[in-house]
């Protein structure tokens, strides 16, 4: 049997399948067409052509440039958003809003108004310039400088789960095992990681596919020396103004599937309860409360 | 007053979270801002609102209003059909909607490039009814609104989830038709997120690069964007107005946030708590 | 273990929750922190614990100063009130997780046999491989004071151990509780607001208001001899009636009703409505019924007198009143303070 419930709003069928079709049609437009064309395109002048683009050299290292940049400051912003998800949450101190709001700024700010921010710290113009040229230490267009701009366009990432997860979990666990004798550490690796594990791998997938795909920030502060300092994406710009579009969309490709494995991780993590605590998708700010009565 | 930790590690946690947003966050902003500020006000004054500066802002906040305005119709009626009905493939679109977010913007550009372009897919048809979309400003907007589509379904989703389906029930008992519920009852306790919402996706715009400068054609005066300008001026060795422009958008920034704040506090007016 | 509280004070930001506090728990004692939600009572327990620290005054375990112990070092089972087990540990590893991380080594049958044992005591045995999850509300309250009392703690210390539980739960688990403490003869300390709970389970109820102790002694003592409206309020139903003390006699609404050792002037007295006695006719403070409630045990009249008071009255069940009736009643029984005390 069938249970009937008297419709709600916006049930009637005539609208339902006017805005079903409404919805399948520009999503087909918008999101599902750039998607066809990045393969048909790859793969336009079939596999070999395709599997030589890949093989490269330059495109080689771009690859190679763009996974090395990932394992240096992925894990690097994991401990960060780690700490500062446990400073600001399991304990109560002055200024927490400030730097709540700080941990969130880079999210609100142009990656082009970051690299040329970078620039000004590290480049001949800039505040540590001169300094770092006498030393011989080359930070703007060589692999640092790539790392630090990306480390700024994702610094949240791993934070912004964190942190409001951690809120609504409370200093409860934490306390009950400090009062049953274990240490610091052990308390966060056997009591906190494991009920934040899946949220912190969903920052973490989040943060690695931004980082891979950042654009603007790198390609100001790496200077697109081709084999060089060209990551991933400026590849694909270098390959595309070049007239190898067969050749940008082949490198384009990569970073699709990449793309297209982080909504799959996304959506696996999601069913373990990850990114549920968000005020918004991915970016606003998180909201600090500060319980001090008991 | 004794001020003494409970639990274990705030030097630590506290330290590191310091030392990585001084270093990385806070000092390229300062010198960013001391850079800008070292030029001198009738200088900057001049750069900020040079002819093609001036175009530039024109541009990139029109498109960003008017893909924002796309976003804000398309993303409601998105997450409606999301929310309220069950249809083929409504999973996987749900999925596909954190696309734009995911994909590198690099590779939306020259993806929505060839989509667009006047012998691609959409843009030869688009081309028989005499619309050019790839290097006009329409192109712009049609990069803005793909990169920012994800944050008004993800802001309003939620909210219309949790709509207790009993305030609709008690609007038919009091003998409302449909589309007055519709707009006295449901878009109201909407509203707050689909603000929220719209002022990520402005923000966004306003500072999208990448996805822009394939489809844009990048014409001084016509579809040159700011974040663009900022960068033409560093290739041209002009760091003062590199400065100088990339202040104002930090500035643009800023603003931006203080609304989004304002505005997702707002947000949370109607939720009991 | 003997704990001492001498003049311990605790602010939040501006906020004094604990106002110069001095205590004696005994040794094996049971002692119940009893006081509405902000008198301080729970922020006592956590300092006890080591979860706060004080402002200033000292804490002390038998004869050595706490204050600076640490909550790691101190040595307490502390029962959260949520209880805090940990949700991604079965049953038998929450129990564990002390012994596990102990600087005493033990061996894994060691702690097996230790956590069997426990599992016995809190009457839960078999459930050990069970996640907090998968067991109930009661059952998760005896797996967290099993996991305090896993580590042999010098003092066991529960915050509002019942609070989220049913009635009828609540009853079983208070009885519950005090065979285990009979049993194990452990100093132990709880907060609740409920003054049933209180009065039943403990050795002696510490009475807290805004910071401060009110009243303590055993709950005989705090029953009987309330020692101020407060106090007389906390405890249970009691009826308030306005009235004039001279020469050490009270008049309430003209009729001298009481006699109390308390300054000439205005006074409150308060009178539970199982001591105040209804006739139809006679002496006492008349007034006029305005409805009658049926309950199991009895019948309670709710009635005004004349000055428009409203007082409830306990009635024996076969007493045959109603609504509109006039009549007097006389007081047995009274607790008498000044105006403002």
């Amino acid at each position: 049997m069938t249970s009937r419930k008297p419709p709600r709003v916006g049930d009637s069928p005539t609208f339902r399948r006017f805005l079903i079709a409404f919805v399948l049609i520009v999503g087909t437009l918008l999101i599902a067409a750039p998607l066809a064309v990045i393969f048909a395109q790859a793969f336009s002048k079939g596999w070999p052509t395709f599997a030589s683009t890949i093989a490269h050299p330059d495109t080689r290292h771009a690859i190679f440039l763009t996974v090395v940049t990932a394992l240096i400051a992925v894990p690097i912003n994991t401990v960060f958003g780690i700490a500062a998800a446990w400073a600001l949450t399991k304990f109560d101190f002055r200024g927490k809003r400030l730097l709540t709001i700080l941990i969130e700024l880079p999210f609100s700010i142009s990656p082009i108004v970051a690299g040329v921010a970078y620039l000004f710290v590290y480049g001949l113009q800039g505040l540590f310039g001169p300094l770092l040229q006498s030393a011989d230490i080359k930070i703007l267009f060589a692999l640092p400088g790539i790392v630090l701009a990306s480390m700024f366009v994702t610094a949240p990432f791993v934070a912004r789960e964190l942190i409001p997860l951690m809120q609504a979990q409370g200093r409860d666990l934490e306390e009950a095992a400090t009062s049953l004798g274990a240490s610091g550490w052990r308390t966060f690796f056997y009591v906190t990681l494991p009920n934040i594990r899946w949220a912190m791998l969903y920052g973490i997938v989040l943060c690695n596919a931004r980082l891979m795909g950042e654009f603007g920030a790198v390609s100001v502060v790496s200077g697109n020396i081709r084999g060089q300092t060209n990551t991933l994406p400026l590849h694909i710009e270098l390959l595309y103004h070049d007239y190898q579009t067969v050749g940008a969309f082949a490198a384009a490709s990569i970073l699709t599937v990449l793309a297209l494995v982080t909504i799959v991780a996304k959506v696996l993590l999601e069913r373990q309860g990850a990114g549920r605590h968000h005020g918004s998708a991915l970016a606003g700010p998180v909201a600090v409360s500060q319980d001090t009565t008991r | 007053m004794r001020q003494r930790r409970i639990l274990p590690g705030f030097g630590l946690s506290m330290g590191i979270t310091l030392c990585y947003v001084a270093v990385i966050v806070a000092l390229p902003i300062g010198a960013l801002v001391f850079k800008a500020a070292s030029l001198g006000p009738e200088d900057y004054w001049r750069i900020v609102t040079s002819a093609r500066a001036l175009a530039s802002y024109r541009v990139t906040v029109l498109s960003a209003a008017a893909a924002t305005a796309f976003n804000l119709v398309f993303g409601l009626a998105l997450a409606w059909a999301l929310v309220r009905y069950q249809f083929p493939g409504r999973r996987l679109i749900d999925a596909m909607v954190d696309l734009p977010f995911a994909l590198p913007t690099a590779v939306a550009g020259i993806a929505l490039t060839t989509v667009f372009a006047s012998n691609g897919w959409f843009g030869s048809f688009l081309a028989s009814m005499n619309i050019k979309v790839v290097y006009t400003p329409l192109g712009i907007m049609v990069a803005m609104a793909f990169t920012s589509l994800p944050f008004i379904v993800r802001t309003v989703q939620p909210v219309l989830e949790d709509l207790d389906p009993a305030l609709e029930e008690a609007a038919q008992s009091l003998g409302s038709s449909d589309l007055n519920i519709f707009r006295r009852v449901i878009l109201p306790l909407l509203t707050p997120a689909l603000l929220a919402g719209t002022s990520l996706a402005f923000a966004r715009s306003l500072g999208e690069f990448g996805a822009i400068i394939f489809i844009a054609g990048n014409q001084p005066m016509e579809t040159e964007i700011t974040a663009l300008l900022a960068f033409i001026r560093l290739e041209e060795y002009d760091y003062p107005a590199a400065a100088a422009i990339a202040s104002v958008m930090l500035f643009a920034a800023f603003v931006m946030l203080a609304v989004t704040n304002y505005l997702q506090a707002r947000a949370l007016r109607y939720t009991a708590r | 273990m003997k704990i001492t509280l001498d003049n311990v004070v605790k602010t939040f930001d501006t906020f004094r929750a604990v106002h110069g506090v001095s205590l004696e728990i005994e040794s094996g004692e049971l002692l119940a922190l009893l006081g509405p939600s902000g008198s301080g009572k729970t922020t006592i327990l956590r300092m006890v614990a080591g979860l706060e620290f004080p402002d200033s005054g000292r804490i002390l375990f038998g004869d050595v100063d706490a204050t600076d112990i640490p909550v790691r070092e101190r040595g307490v089972g502390f029962v959260f009130q949520h209880y805090a087990l940990f949700p991604h540990m079965t049953v038998a590893e929450n129990i564990a997780f002390g012994m596990k991380v102990s600087k005493v080594r033990r061996s894994r049958a060691e702690i097996d046999a230790r956590v069997n044992q426990l599992l016995q005591l809190v009457k839960l045995p078999g459930l050990g491989n069970r996640f907090p999850s998968q067991i109930s509300g009661g059952q998760r309250q005896r797996v967290a004071l099993a996991r305090a009392l896993a580590v042999d703690p010098k003092v066991l210390l529960l915050d509002e151990p019942f609070g989220a539980l049913d009635a009828n739960v609540r009853r079983d688990l208070r009885r519950w509780l005090r065979e285990i403490h009979q049993e194990l003869g452990i100093t132990t300390i709880f907060v609740t607001h409920d003054q049933e709970e209180a009065l039943d389970l403990a050795d002696r109820v510490v009475i807290l208001d805004q910071g401060k102790i009110a009243q303590m002694g055993t709950p005989r003592d705090v029953c009987r001899n309330p020692n101020s409206a407060f106090v007389t309020r906390f405890l249970g139903d009691a009826n308030r009636f306005s009235g004039v003390s001279s020469n050490g006699r009270v008049t309430v609404a003209g009729v001298e009703v009481a006699t109390a050792a308390i300054p000439d002037g205005p006074a409150e007295m308060y009178v539970r409505p199982t001591d105040l006695i209804w006739s139809r006719e006679g002496q006492g403070v008349p007034v006029r019924i305005t409805r009658v409630l049926d309950r199991a045990d009895g019948r309670r009249i709710l009635a005004e007198t004349e000055d428009g008071t409203h007082i409830e009255i306990d009635a024996d069940v076969d007493l045959d009143v109603e609504a509109g009736q006039r009549g007097f009643v006389q007081v047995k029984r009274a607790n008498v303070y000044g105006a403002g005390a």
